[in-house]
């Protein structure tokens, strides 16, 4: 009876269940950190992602566009065609170091004309303005049309590195007297010129489809020559990993037996995936170039080498696909007299083909931005100047890849390649971007449930 | 005849025998198709599998391995020790073989008759090369424009062989085919029983894959054991190769780098994938999960050269501006440890993320149920219930991560630095395994040389380590699995 008489509430305080005490307040506020916790990690991702992409668009897009300076040139018919015919083969001859003092004097009358004091002695020291592969532009436009020889005409000629990072912004004056090159006297002249609206910028085609440049002429590097070798090298992957991986994910998934040689194989595939790509790149070049002699920085090779790291990749998605047709679809086809080659390949192939595609297509995706391997059989240091001279050729000689061209341009000393490497990113990205854009689209369109 | 002419012709040789035994097997049956085993094109593919595939086998194999035997019968014509040791033979092989495409080109240019080739004497023809332009060394020695000739007619004699033999093999094929065109002939059984060899030979591909990374990384690890001690690459502390000789090449020192990046790289990666996983898995209102997972896959697709010129050009200075000498003054460089491992971990995050996803899932609801029944709330669930339930799996998938994270290259290339060093502070430059393998393969270091061959030595550790990290995540990860199952 004394039990009894104790009040409730003096034990252990109030207990009303809509009350929450002490211990279940200290519950729910773990409860709510825990959850902003997790809250915190997938927005700390979110937040890398849009620092990651801001800073690829902010730094590549000014590579997208180049500054010209429009200057009046005269072409004097006795430096530039001696023979006096206007035939380009004779015109030849004048190299492009004969247009350069042209292209000093167009400058140097161009600030008299508009009233801008020449501010260096030398004619040499303001031509530095341009690219040194100015020249080389004009004399390209004369041999083309050789009637401008003798006439006074208004070429856009390109400004150097240096001077269109001053118009975007990339460059200041603190950072040109840095550099051996320019001054920042230079940069008045380069204010001057925009003032006088001289100076346009526009769409930098050259930078797609040119090929790179030497390193004092960043101005005129474009990633097309490394774009048509990272091609070429999608086009082996295509022709050699597509069949072989399909065909080995048949195999394994249709008609292999259970027995050790078959689960050798599954266990090398699964192996395989896990293999460092830096190691399918001394594979490349142990067996490729030391063994077999294939030539070196050719796209066939680097296709090679991005043939083996994608089997794995192509056949896991492929046997998932395969093993996703019921097996209703296999049993009818045999029950109407197909033998199993046939049933394979008309029936459950057929409906498997949206999965093997998204497969194939994310791989190549992968295979498109691979940089590792490619650095050990020789894609790297080759400066790719030159496009190939027909389609087979395409295959042997010396290329860069796209993304090898990137590394190359992030370890050439001026600053100026970097913007060209961010820009290279975005071709590479919108590339890969659309490939799986492709992938998301076939999957909705022929994706079945069963 | 070229590769590609050879290819094609056995191609058209083939095309040719399916129509022919097609017709045959139809003309045979009087165009009653109900009197054949199989239906016509299963008759002409036989035909065609059997003009084809040995034909291109033997193309195949013989473009591969004939510049291998012409080079040792070239190298045979070395003698004396100039060409002793096996880097100068090489270095005189490519030699060889420039002069001989040199020769080619002038053959080709129609400068040189092949009948004036033969009577040229060895010094006018190294003239006669040096006039050209084309640009080989400018006193050839004799013995090389003598191997360059050698050179020149087998490969010459071997092509024509290549040539007679795989159109040889491909007519006999054909004929075969033809021949054995029947209408009673099993033509649909034998040629499933090819197509499911060619199924085989494409399986195979993988174990040959693997067979050639474990020889090429196998035999140059010998070939640099054999001049370089063992003891010192396993054991000692330094690691500086100098081309000209004396080098001191101890993996420690990237073993160490490696490790220390990878060990960043996880405390990045781990919690904040882990915690995603968990968000995303249990509290996430699923339009928010089905927004949020992929954008965070996409880091996953990002290609690693993206993320070192992030390290390099973004990452890195940021950092260092905070660390370095405007800030805390600890951070010589913007290459750092901290800088490849902090942006290797944001690449990690999502595959954590993901591999944690799966195995949280996995989970069966009834565990979670009972749990909630019992008054627990769902933090609680998930620390005393479900992580414990897929810790096997989260253990996989963080060893699975600490293996991408060992076998990294473009991050550490571009953003950790090239010094070989031993140290704790993180914000010091270091080099890695991988780094390494790409510097010292990319040098026009001779290939013989212990400077060079050491990165097939790394690159052998490398392989290992990580293979044996997938191992055992995916027996961790397998075992697990079979508990729920």
């Amino acid at each position: 009876m004394s039990d009894t008489t104790v009040p409730l509430e003096s034990q252990t305080g109030h207990r009303s269940l809509l009350l929450p005490d002490e211990k279940l307040k200290k519950r729910r506020r773990s409860e709510t950190w825990f959850k902003m916790l997790g809250l915190g990690a997938v927005i700390t991702g979110l937040f890398f992602l849009v620092i990651l992409i801001a800073s690829i668009v902010y730094n590549g897009v000014p590579a997208f566009t180049q500054t010209y300076l429009t200057i009046p040139v005269t072409l004097p018919a006795e430096k530039l065609d001696k023979v006096g015919n206007r035939n380009p083969s004779d015109m030849r001859k004048v190299s492009t170091f004969g247009y350069k003092p042209l292209l000093e004097q167009a400058l140097i009358d161009t600030l008299a004309d508009r009233g801008i004091e020449m501010p260096f002695d030398d004619a040499g020291i303001l031509a530095d303005l341009l690219s040194d592969g100015a020249a080389a532009g004009v004399r390209r436009q004369v041999l083309d049309n050789p009637d401008l020889v003798g006439q006074t005409v208004e070429f856009d000629l390109l400004a150097s590195s240096r001077i269109d990072g001053y118009y975007k912004g990339r460059v200041d004056r603190a950072s040109v007297n840095r550099g051996m090159v320019l001054t920042s006297v230079h940069l008045d002249v380069a204010d001057a010129l925009k003032e006088e609206g001289l100076v346009e910028r526009r769409f930098n085609l050259d930078f797609i489809i040119g090929a790179d440049a030497s390193d004092n002429r960043p101005e005129q590097a474009g990633v097309g020559v490394a774009l048509l070798g990272s091609l070429f090298m999608i086009l082996v992957v295509v022709a050699l990993a597509v069949p072989i991986g399909v065909a080995a994910a048949i195999y394994l998934e249709e008609f292999a037996p259970q027995n050790r040689f078959t689960d050798l194989i599954e266990v090398n595939i699964s192996n395989l995936a896990a293999v460092p790509s830096i190691v399918f790149g001394i594979l490349g070049l142990a067996a490729f170039i030391q063994f077999a002699n294939l030539p070196q920085s050719a796209p066939l090779v680097g296709g090679l080498v991005l043939t083996l790291m994608s089997l794995p990749q192509i056949i896991i998605p492929a046997r998932a696909a395969l093993k996703a047709v019921p097996p209703s679809i296999r049993q009818a086809a045999l029950g109407i007299g197909a033998s199993r080659n046939q049933m394979v390949f008309q029936h459950v192939l057929p409906l498997a083909m949206p999965g093997i595609l998204t497969g194939v297509i994310i791989s190549l995706a992968q295979a498109l931005g691979e940089t590792a391997p490619l650095l050990l059989i020789g894609m790297v240091g080759y400066i790719a100047s030159n496009y190939p001279d027909g389609f087979l050729d395409g295959f042997v000689s010396p290329n860069s890849a796209l993304p090898a061209q990137i590394y190359e341009w992030s370890k050439r000393a001026d600053p100026a390649f970097y913007e060209r490497a961010w820009g290279g990113i975005i071709v590479l990205l919108v590339f890969m971007l659309a490939v799986n854009i492709l992938a998301v689209v076939l999957r909705r369109r022929f994706e079945r449930r069963w | 005849m070229s590769f590609g002419t050879l290819f094609l012709a056995v191609i058209a040789i083939a095309a040719v025998a399916f129509a022919l035994s097609r017709r045959k097997v139809l003309g045979l049956a009087q165009g009653d198709r109900r009197r054949l085993h199989s239906l016509p094109h299963y008759h002409g593919m036989h035909a065609m599998l059997l003009a084809a595939v040995p034909a291109l086998l033997l193309l195949f194999g013989w473009t591969v391995l004939q510049p291998v035997v012409v080079d040792r019968v070239a190298v045979s014509h070395f003698s004396g020790e100039k060409y002793d040791t096996s880097g100068e033979r090489s270095l005189a092989m490519s030699e060889v073989r420039r002069v001989a495409e040199s020769i080619d080109a002038l053959v080709r240019g129609g400068k040189l008759g092949t009948s004036e080739l033969e009577t040229l004497s060895d010094e006018d023809l190294g003239r006669e090369l040096d006039d050209t332009g084309i640009p080989v060394l400018s006193d050839l020695p004799p013995q090389i424009i003598d191997s360059a000739r050698i050179y020149r007619s087998v490969s010459a004699t071997g092509d024509l062989i290549k040539l007679g033999l795989v159109l040889l093999l491909a007519l006999a094929g054909a004929a075969y085919g033809y021949s054995a065109a029947h209408p009673d002939l099993r033509a649909r059984n034998r040629t499933e029983m090819g197509v499911r060899g060619l199924l085989v030979a494409a399986a195979c591909v993988a174990i040959f894959t693997t067979f050639g990374i474990v020889l090429s990384l196998l035999f140059n690890t010998i070939e640099f054991f054999r001049i370089y001690p063992a003891g010192e690459f396993f054991f000692s502390l330094t690691w500086s190769p100098s081309f000209g000789g004396g080098s001191e090449l101890g993996i420690i020192p990237l073993l160490w780098g490696t490790l220390y990046i990878s060990l960043i790289a996880l405390l990045v990666a781990v919690p904040l994938g882990l915690f995603s996983a968990i968000y995303l898995a249990e509290y996430a209102h699923p339009k928010f999960r089905s927004a949020a997972k992929p954008l965070l896959e996409v880091l996953t697709g990002i290609p690693t050269i993206v993320y070192g010129l992030f390290a390099l050009l973004i990452v890195g200075p940021a950092l260092s501006s905070v660390f370095g000498r405007g800030g805390m003054g600890w951070m010589p460089s913007d290459t750092a440890v901290i800088t490849a491992g902090l942006v290797m971990g944001i690449m990690l995050i999502p595959f954590v993320s993901s591999l944690s996803d799966d195995v949280i899932n996995a989970v069966p609801q009834a565990m979670r149920d009972g749990s909630y029944g019992l008054g627990a709330t769902k933090s609680e669930t998930v620390r005393k219930v479900i992580v414990p339930a897929a810790l096997p799996g989260i253990v996989g998938a963080i060893l699975l991560a600490a293996s991408r994270a060992i076998g990294e290259t473009m991050i550490v290339v571009l953003g950790a630095g090239a010094a070989a060093r031993m140290s704790l502070n993180p914000f010091e430059a270091m080099t890695t395994v991988t780094a390494k393998i790409v510097s010292q393969l990319t040098g026009d270091a001779d290939f013989a040389s212990p400077e060079a061959l050491v990165a097939f030595a790394l690159g052998m550790t490398l392989f290992i380590v990580t293979l044996g990290l997938n191992i055992v995540a995916l027996a961790i990860v397998r075992r697990y699995r079979e508990q729920y199952e």
